[in-house]
């Protein structure tokens, strides 16, 4: 059975989910980066399947650009959470509750 | 050969990718994060298999290299803490097996039903042939992702800064906006 495009699909739906679980269950804010790289890296994975599947080089082109806004966001992100320790709090999602309702 | 490194490389990336969330020995972030390492290793596998030879390349260098050496900087910086257990209420418990049972069943529905995509011979994704794209068809997105990334860069920057003493005592500007206005 040769291995298609559901395949990939499916290993990057569950990527995906892995990703998505981590946002909703880890309280610490590097994991949930960690976490979004995964899904951002899910994503990627369905994006050149479909590339390679549909034999056309755009998806690789839109990987390129999603890999740079993901460093972009990264660098960010991880600049954000140095100013947070600088405020002397810590990096949990249950001490930044300025903005719950 | 082909379907055998596939679910080689997807069996070690859904591994690695659960042992990143919901690591049950440890809830350090050091080791979510070599684990990180090890599930975009094995994405790269995966390009690899799908003859998108320099988005693995840039895949190791760019997130196993360059973003994962920044999250252990920061996590190095930062004192690192080990998270503290929670428990799982039965709502919770419910609704995620209930949407994991339905998510399970759509991939096997997708599995099981249709022909599959074989897609013929594969297209080349090297350098040359995405760098031909790149600066072709795509290059007005190219500018503008060089743009985001300048952004970005003075962002951290700004960011990053240490706070310094402004030049002049608070009080002066009022003043001199007084002085102005009389």
């Amino acid at each position: 059975m040769s291995v298609g495009l559901e395949h990939y699909l499916v290993v990057s739906g569950l990527l995906f989910g892995l990703g998505l679980l981590g946002v909703m269950l880890r309280r610490n804010l590097l994991v949930v980066f960690m976490s979004i790289e995964l899904m951002l890296n899910a994503s990627n994975l369905a994006l050149v399947a479909f590339s390679r599947f549909n034999r056309h080089l755009d998806g690789q082109v839109m990987v390129f650009f999603v890999i740079t806004v993901a460093a972009a966001e990264v660098a960010v992100g991880l600049a954000l959470i140095v100013a947070l320790c600088r405020l002397r709090l810590k990096p949990d999602v249950e001490e930044l509750t300025t903005l719950k309702l | 050969m082909e379907t055998i490194l596939f679910y080689c490389f997807s069996v070690l990336a859904l591994l690695f990718g659960f042992l990143v969330v919901a690591n049950p020995l440890s809830r350090n972030p050091v080791a979510s994060a070599m684990f990180l390492v090890l599930t975009i290793l094995s994405l790269a596998g995966f390009f690899v298999l799908l003859h998108a030879f320099f988005l693995a390349a840039v895949q190791i260098l760019v997130y196993a290299g360059a973003v994962m050496v920044l999250f252990l900087f920061v996590l190095m910086v930062l004192s690192v803490e080990e998270e503290r257990r929670r428990r799982v209420g039965r709502f919770a418990l419910i609704v995620g097996g209930g949407s994991v049972l339905a998510l399970l069943a759509v991939f096997g529905a997708a599995l099981a039903g249709g022909a599959s995509v074989s897609g013929g011979p594969a297209i080349e994704g090297d350098a040359q042939a995405l760098g031909k794209l790149l600066f072709s068809r795509y290059l007005l997105p190219f500018e503008l992702v060089a743009v985001l990334v300048l952004i970005a860069v003075v962002g951290v920057v700004l960011l990053g800064k240490k706070r310094t003493q402004p030049t002049r005592p608070p009080g002066e500007i009022s003043r001199v906006r007084d002085e102005r206005g009389s």
